[in-house]
């Protein structure tokens, strides 16, 4: 048995050790916003947090998340899931949608570590992150936006 | 799948001429028997026919019968119902429709979501159903009252009454309304009074899209569900010799291993031992006919049967004439490769098989066939099977095979096992699985007078078929001719007396589908590209030159004297900058682009900036419209830079992102669009984005390096200035 903390929640689940974390979170949890997308770190839409920072859950094997904190989109702190939310919601980000928790996991760990990200920090930090629909631009100015709200403390 | 467009098309645009102006019409919307009998019993919701229902709340839910794959199709269908319906846009909703002859495509005859057609196909049919509603619960409360039908009017979900100021919700009004009969004819709308179509509404599944709630078809789980994943042929129609199975069931979590049509299945618990089951398989395989397929030998079959001559597309004049008597004459080759979809979403599908019923969850943009393919399978009769549609995390045509490989996959794996199954798709099973945009390879040639205007032009196109031998072959084959391997090209608007486009169908066996754009993504390459060498060649500005050629196409015209203007066409650019330009037609709009691109010490290239123009007709939502084409303008991109799926030994090379990379942020333009007022006929905005973007990207690279690409993706030695 395997216990693991993933969203503030202690969980227990029968797996082998070298079991990727993506499909204990997918499987084993039903935590399913979290999306797999290639199985080998290229894409991003696995992407969580492993103690804070981005990992990709496709390669990360559940054993190395045992005694962290692990967040997911479904547990992604109000602090950057609120302006997040907001501004892509404002700039009406998504397509199939199917990239975009990974993009804004991504997105969160980049406001953490630059509150007011310039454009190249943005293509930098979010070119992990593939989405074949072209959001691109969206993202660009969502983050941009998010980066605001939370300045603000507006958004809520 | 444009022909099928075109022949019908006509017709329905005929017809729904007659709507604007706010006409008297016919209603012949069909409603659907189970909730139109619900409705008869609990009178809960009222359901004037099949594409919605009005709760008592005053929610409104409209069915969506068109999938939404992030093109918008929810969005923009329910804003045209709710236009009509005179509905508060804060209490619409969008479930996806059920299989039933009532959600059919009314060009193409299944239920079905592609070509697209999504918003001008259902643009009146959608209309008609908000506006009966509307009428219904309009009358409903004129009884109420007991006061003429003509004093009272509909505002944002509440029908009014204007002498005594009394008003009542729609939610108010469900159980009235649906003691009445449906109206024979409706009044629409004159488009000036529009208050919800042509608006910037933000999307309706966005929300969910961003908090991990949208459930797209991998995520779909259900009680005893367990996964497959499936060892299919390494080359494409190798068979199944026999196999060996012991090391696969000594893997912790495998429950069943099971040779289905296309391979063997592994299912576990989960997909980690499916997957780590599959790795221990032991598997001989007949390779088939396509064991020695290599993309190098293909290029040379390809040059052989562009020798000959192909099925007649276009003929105007005498191209061979005006070629021997143009002054200047030129030629290329191009060859352009197979391309893969690369879904975010891999192809995935859940399948409950039972004795007396099957039960499908899936991303799909073909309901109908995959419902009937479920039904051949299990034996079971189509109303046997039901068949939820899900989100799709991407489609551009993969989602819609006609073979229903994917439903297939997971209804005789759940038949064997008697368990639902859901069988998932590595990204590299998605990469090696076919039904790639066929590799084409075309000749052209085209001669210039002695005042460098163009008097002739021949093109031969040479690509496999996508529809001989389905049953959509009467619909898109004409007179020996596929209309997907030639669109783009059998129409080019350019004025040109004497031209002759013939196609050469390449020998099958790799499996080849409709991807973003279909043919236009090759046709338009070497239309567009040709064209500029032609105005290099002739002396004359680029622009200038396809614009003297339009005087009969003037949505042509219009898109490329917007976007010239917008892009700053001839105005001087920074110091290493190149600027390109391309203009294409396809599923019924026009799209012009300019690119901007500049060459580091490097060699590396950069794309600045893309200018883009649509006439689409009249607009439903600008903002999806605008989305589409910088979507468009990335998927173009992806594939002009790297998309390339080639063949050795019969396999495909290319397994993941890594050797088939994806456009990403760092290299994203500023794309502007502008859309182009119009009250024209209503075209497509899905697929029409992607054509221009990789031909203008060349065009501008030329400006930089003199170099023509004449084949794609581009490659280093295409950087490299003469």
């Amino acid at each position: 048995m395997i216990t693991l903390k993933v969203n503030g929640k202690e969980r227990s689940v029968d797996v082998s050790p070298d079991t990727p974390l993506l499909w204990v979170l997918r499987e084993n949890f039903q935590l399913t916003g979290t999306k797999f997308g290639c199985g080998m770190a290229l894409c991003g839409a696995c992407t969580v947090h492993l103690d804070g920072e981005a990992v990709r859950s496709c390669v990360t094997p559940v054993s190395r998340a045992v005694g962290k904190e692990v967040v997911s989109i479904e547990g992604l702190s109000p602090e950057y899931s609120r302006p997040l939310q907001q501004a892509w919601i404002a700039e009406d980000v998504p397509q199939c949608g199917y990239c975009q928790s990974g993009q804004i996991m991504a997105a969160a760990v980049l406001l953490r570590d630059r509150a007011n990200p310039t454009d190249e920090d943005i293509s930098i930090g979010m070119a992990g992150n593939v989405c074949r629909c072209g959001t691109y631009q969206r993202i660009r100015r969502a983050i941009h936006l998010a980066a605001q709200l939370k300045a603000q403390g507006g958004a809520k | 799948m444009s022909t099928m467009v075109n022949c019908s098309r006509r017709h329905f645009l005929k017809a729904s001429a007659l709507a604007g102006g706010g006409l008297i019409l016919g209603v012949h919307i069909p409603g659907l028997n189970g909730l139109a009998k619900a409705a008869e019993q609990g009178i809960s919701t009222f359901v004037p026919n099949a594409f919605l229902r009005i709760a008592k709340d005053g929610s409104v839910t409209v069915m969506g019968n068109h999938s939404e794959m992030g093109q918008g199709a929810y969005t923009s269908g329910a804003m045209t119902i709710a236009e009509e319906l005179d509905a508060d846009w804060t209490k619409i909703r969008v479930e996806p429709a059920p299989v039933d002859p009532a959600y059919n495509h009314l060009v193409y005859g299944v239920q079905i979501t592609g070509g697209s057609t999504s918003t001008w196909s259902e643009w009146d049919r959608l209309r008609k159903a908000g506006a009966a509603a509307r009428h219904m619960l309009l009358t409903a409360a004129a009884q109420t009252w007991n006061v003429d039908p003509a004093t009272c009017r509909t505002e944002n979900g509440h029908v009014m009454h204007a002498g005594s100021q009394r008003r009542l919700s729609y939610g108010e009004l469900v159980e009235k309304a649906s003691t009445l009969t449906p109206p024979q004819n409706v009044t629409l709308k004159d488009p000036k009074d529009f208050k919800i179509i042509g608006k910037a509404l933000k999307r309706l599944d966005t929300p969910d899209k961003t908090n991990g709630k949208a459930v797209f078809g991998l995520d779909v789980n259900v009680p005893g569900m367990l996964v497959a994943v499936v060892a299919r042929p390494p080359v494409f129609g190798g068979t199944l010799k026999s196999f060996n199975a012991d090391k696969t069931r000594a893997v912790p979590g495998v429950r069943h291993v099971v040779a289905i049509e296309r391979g063997v299945a592994v299912v576990a618990d989960g997909f980690w031992p499916a997957k780590l089951g599959r790795e221990a398989l032991e598997i001989v395989w007949d390779e088939g006919p396509l064991a020695a397929l290599d993309s190098r030998t293909q290029r040379e079959l390809y040059a052989g049967l562009a020798e000959k001559t192909g099925a007649v597309a276009r003929k105007e004049g005498d191209a061979v004439s005006g070629l021997s008597n143009a002054t200047k004459t030129l030629e290329a080759i191009y060859d352009l490769p197979y391309l893969a979809h690369a879904t975010m979403e891999p192809m995935n599908c859940v399948a409950d098989v039972r004795a007396d019923s099957c039960e499908i969850w899936v991303g799909t943009q073909f309901q109908s066939g995959d419902r009937d393919a479920a039904a051949k399978d299990t034996g079971l009769k189509p109303e046997q099977v039901k068949l939820h549609t899900t989100m799709l995390g991407g489609g551009f045509g993969r989602r819609s095979p006609l073979d229903s490989h994917v439903v297939r996959e997971a209804v005789q794996i759940s038949k064997a096992v008697k368990v639902p199954v859901k069988v998932i798709w590595t990204r590299e099973d998605d990469m090696r699985g076919g039904y790639y945009r066929p590799r084409a390879y075309h000749t052209v040639s085209a001669g210039l007078d002695a005042n460098g205007i163009p008097v002739a032009w021949q093109q031969r196109i040479v690509c496999q078929s996508i529809f001989v031998g389905t049953p959509f072959e009467p619909a898109i084959v004409k007179n020996g001719v596929e209309e997907t391997a030639v669109e783009g090209a059998a129409d080019l608007p350019y004025d040109i007396p004497n031209l002759l486009v013939d196609w050469q169908q390449a020998p099958g066996g790799v499996p080849v589908f409709i991807l973003r754009s279909v043919g236009h993504s090759h046709t338009a390459f070497v239309v567009e590209t040709f064209m500029d060498e032609l105005a290099h060649a002739a002396g004359k500005d680029p622009f200038e030159f396809r614009r003297a050629l339009l005087d009969k196409h003037p949505r042509h015209k219009r898109v490329l004297e917007l976007v010239a203007e917008k892009a700053g066409w001839g105005q001087a650019l920074p110091d290493g900058r190149g600027r390109g330009l391309a203009l294409h037609e396809a599923f019924g709009s026009f799209v012009a682009q300019v690119a901007e691109v500049s060459l580091s010490r490097q060699g590396s290239l950069r794309i600045h900036r893309v200018v883009c123009a649509i006439d689409c007709g009249p607009v439903v939502n600008p903002d999806i419209v605008h989305a589409q084409m910088e979507g468009g303008i990335v998927f173009g991109l992806t594939a002009a830079l790297y998309g390339e799926i080639t063949f050795e030994n019969g396999r495909v090379k290319q397994r993941n992102f890594h050797d088939y990379p994806m456009l990403r942020i760092n290299e994203m333009p500023e794309v502007e669009v502008h859309i182009v007022p119009s009250t024209e006929k209503m075209g497509g905005v899905g697929e029409p984005g992607v054509p221009p973007i990789a031909p203008a990207v060349a065009n501008a690279l030329f400006a930089l390096t003199g170099k023509r690409i004449r084949q794609l993706p581009i490659r280093a030695e295409d950087l490299q200035p003469i």
